[in-house]
């Protein structure tokens, strides 16, 4: 008896406290000791783990990134595969930290409890078709069967295009990338659609990518960025920084191979950036040299983005729209003052 | 006489062991109901804190996307989330209940074949069940939706068949009557079988002509063939059809069934048919030999000791694991989501719940529909059963 009143006292009291007060994220990282990172798992270029189960991507480098500001060790990432589905249950629920996972940015997902850090990858949404069609439009689509990744903004775009344009549409929807390629590939589709970024890796993994052609039709906006948890500011602010301090690091000049020498630089900005002069790190509640930790450990903007999507990678996709401001793309970030 | 305060026994209340009981056992269900509330309303408390959950809302939203498969009226521009549910709702009702008849047949025939005398029959019936039920079925799935799409051919090679009706990797398209839409068909065909059932059931009382089963089995084709088509010749006589038209890409109207729905009503088939098969096999041979010899003795053909000795005593061990079986043929077809057919899951826990963000809300939903489906087919098996169970005085 006496046992289960214990017992009894015991799980109301777990109940009881089992609803504390958000804890930092930040201090939860630092106590665990390795970033969870929400990331693609099965898109190149964005979040892929090799066969030795090394992950590379753009995405992926941006984790690293955040773990090389807190850790000063850009290699302590858990990274987590996550679908299309389930990726925002994953980071509501605490499972990660951060997500990291070629997501677009709506409003929608920033009033249903998270918050996107920034634009990572200005991306739209494409179309891919066999040559064999001839078709060099998207507008001739009219009638077409189209494999789609369903949970996606994808699938509604595509339905929005379609209305637009008062063409008739038949999707075939699939809960995972490649269900849906290889549906398209098994030619039960004339198109498959995803953003431009996902069709030129995916054009990659096709048995015969030369009997394929990406239209030139850009159909929407596809902002992809990194999103957080809503309520915890101090981790919102240092995912969104990261972001920043890459961009700025590529805008100063500011790389992998001449961080050590440009810390000696005279120009006040690249020594506020590196941190020394000045605390803009600790005002986060990381170190000073945080930006100094991320260029050296992992990269700028420019380095991570040729390195995983650009001209050193497969892909081989132009900065376009992600060039820096300053090169007539719009990747722009505040000064870090 | 005892004391209101003592028990029947002349012992306090609180030392009667039944008083005692009672109190201890309204104690312990007090508590679990208080954990049980506990445990919700923290669930609850967390979940509205991170937004995941924030009620049912989308309900009335626009859906905005779009449907491969529909049975009832649906537009991406104009029908809402819960008008997507019900669409999922239907496709999956009608693999399950497709897939149930089908099951039943095809598991039937293996089950007694295994049991055929004919060393090459009862071998391959061991075979097809050995095989079937040893892999995943999910695998058998995408084997059999891979192996339907690549052995159809392509649109550009179409396969015209006589009718009208074209078949190609797209699907199978038939001229579609002008006067019906999907829902008037199946309006119809539920009418078609109930009428059929309905024959069956007053005719098998006879023991004259109309009891023979040959003449039944004639009657109730001519019922479910011959009549809609006589129905459908009287009152919009002449019939026009919508043909389906080839267009650039894609077969253009008619009725159209898709390879997604045919590989997962076939997989869905050929993998619940060999649990069934294994049932009928063990219901049968749980009949006393001595009931097939007594029959024999009484000169019935082999047949015939078969369907009025043997299968409806098999019939009281069959029905509650066929039942399982029904219920996991159910629930296995929200496989679906692999092969791209829009069924329940698909459509509801995939996308909805995806574009709303409200998973919680979605799945609780999607798990009472589970739920209620293998209710009621428990409840329907159950009142069979009552039927066939063995009467004891």
């Amino acid at each position: 008896m006496k046992q289960i009143a214990q017992a009894l006292f015991a799980a109301a009291v777990a109940f009881a406290v089992a609803d504390p007060a958000v804890a930092a994220t930040l201090d939860t990282v630092k106590q665990r000791g390795v970033l969870n990172c929400g990331a693609n798992g099965q898109l190149p270029g964005f979040g892929l783990p090799d066969s030795q189960g090394n992950w590379t991507g753009l995405d992926v480098d941006f984790c690293r990134a955040i773990a090389a500001a807190i850790f000063n060790d850009a290699a302590k990432v858990k990274f987590v595969a996550l679908t299309a589905t389930n990726r925002f249950a994953a980071l509501q629920t605490s499972d990660v930290d951060v997500l990291a996972r070629n997501t677009t940015w709506t409003l929608s997902r920033d009033a249903q409890g998270l918050n996107a850090t920034g634009i990572n990858y200005y991306d739209g949404q494409g179309f891919i078709v066999r040559k064999a069609l001839k078709v060099n439009s998207a507008l001739e689509l009219n009638d077409a069967a189209i494999c789609v990744q369903q949970g996606t903004t994808t699938e509604l775009n595509l339905a929005d295009y379609f209305r637009a344009n008062r063409m008739r549409l038949k999707t075939v929807t699939f809960a995972s990338l490649p269900e849906a390629l290889k549906a398209y590939e098994t030619s039960r589709c004339d198109a498959f659609t995803t953003d431009a970024s996902g069709l030129y890796s995916t054009r990659l993994q096709l048995a015969k990518a030369d009997d394929h052609v990406v239209l030139p039709e850009i159909i929407s906006k596809e902002p992809l960025g990194p999103f957080v948890r809503q309520g915890d500011d101090q981790w919102f602010d240092i995912v969104k920084w990261v972001h920043f301090a890459m961009i700025n690091a590529e805008e100063l000049n500011v790389n992998k191979a001449n961080v050590d020498e440009q810390l000696k630089s005279d120009n006040p900005e690249i020594k506020r950036l590196l941190g020394a002069e000045n605390n803009f790190g600790e005002q986060l509640g990381l170190t000073k040299d945080w930006v100094y930790r991320i260029v050296k450990l992992v990269g700028n903007y420019g380095e991570v983005f040729e390195r995983n999507v650009g001209q050193g990678s497969p892909l081989k996709i132009a900065r376009g729209l992600n060039a820096l401001w300053t090169k007539g793309g719009v990747q722009y970030a505040p000064p870090i003052r | 006489m005892a004391r209101p305060w003592e028990s029947a026994l002349g012992v306090p209340i609180y030392r009667d062991p039944k008083y005692r009981g009672i109190a201890l056992q309204i104690g312990l269900c007090a508590a679990l109901g208080y954990l049980a509330y506990a445990a919700v309303q923290t669930a609850a408390d967390n979940l509205a804190r991170s937004h995941v959950a924030s009620g049912f809302g989308f309900w009335n939203v626009t859906a905005g996307f779009d449907i491969s498969q529909t049975l009832i009226a649906y537009s991406p521009q104009s029908s809402t989330y819960g008008q997507a549910f019900w669409v999922g709702l239907v496709n999956t009702l009608v693999v399950a209940v497709l897939g149930i008849v089908l099951a039943t047949i095809l598991g039937f025939t293996v089950g007694i074949a295994r049991l055929s005398k004919n060393f090459l029959v009862e071998r391959l019936a061991t075979c097809y069940v050995e095989l079937i039920r040893n892999v995943p079925l999910l695998l058998q799935l995408l084997f059999w939706y891979n192996a339907v799409l690549k052995a159809l051919p392509e649109f550009a090679a179409s396969v015209v068949l006589p009718g009208g009706v074209l078949l190609n990797n797209r699907g199978l398209f038939m001229p579609r009557p002008l006067f019906a839409d999907g829902t008037h068909i199946l309006a119809m065909l539920a009418a078609v079988v109930l009428l059929a059932v309905a024959f069956n059931k007053i005719a098998g009382r006879s023991k004259g002509f109309w009891g023979a089963i040959s003449v039944r089995a004639a009657s109730t084709l001519l019922i479910v063939v011959a009549l809609p088509i006589a129905a459908v010749l009287v009152t919009t006589a002449p019939l026009d059809f919508d043909y389906p038209q080839v267009g650039r890409f894609n077969v253009r109207g008619g009725l159209e069934v898709l390879p997604e729905f045919v590989a997962l009503v076939l997989g869905l088939v050929i993998y619940t048919a060999a649990f069934i098969a294994e049932v009928v096999r063990a219901g049968v041979r749980s009949v006393s030999r001595g009931q097939t010899e007594a029959a024999q003795a009484l000169g019935l053909t082999r047949m015939q000791t078969l369907r009025l000795i043997v299968i409806p005593q098999a019939m009281r061990m069959i029905i509650p694991p066929l039942t399982n079986q029904y219920l996991n043929l159910t629930k296995n077809s929200s496989l679906a989501v692999a092969i791209g057919y829009p069924d329940l899951v698909q459509i509801f826990t995939g996308t909805v719940a995806n574009q709303t963000n409200q998973p919680v809300e979605v799945v609780v939903i999607t798990m009472l529909v589970y739920l209620s489906f293998s209710l009621v087919t428990s409840l329907v098996m159950n009142l069979y059963n009552a039927r066939y169970a063995l009467v004891e005085r």
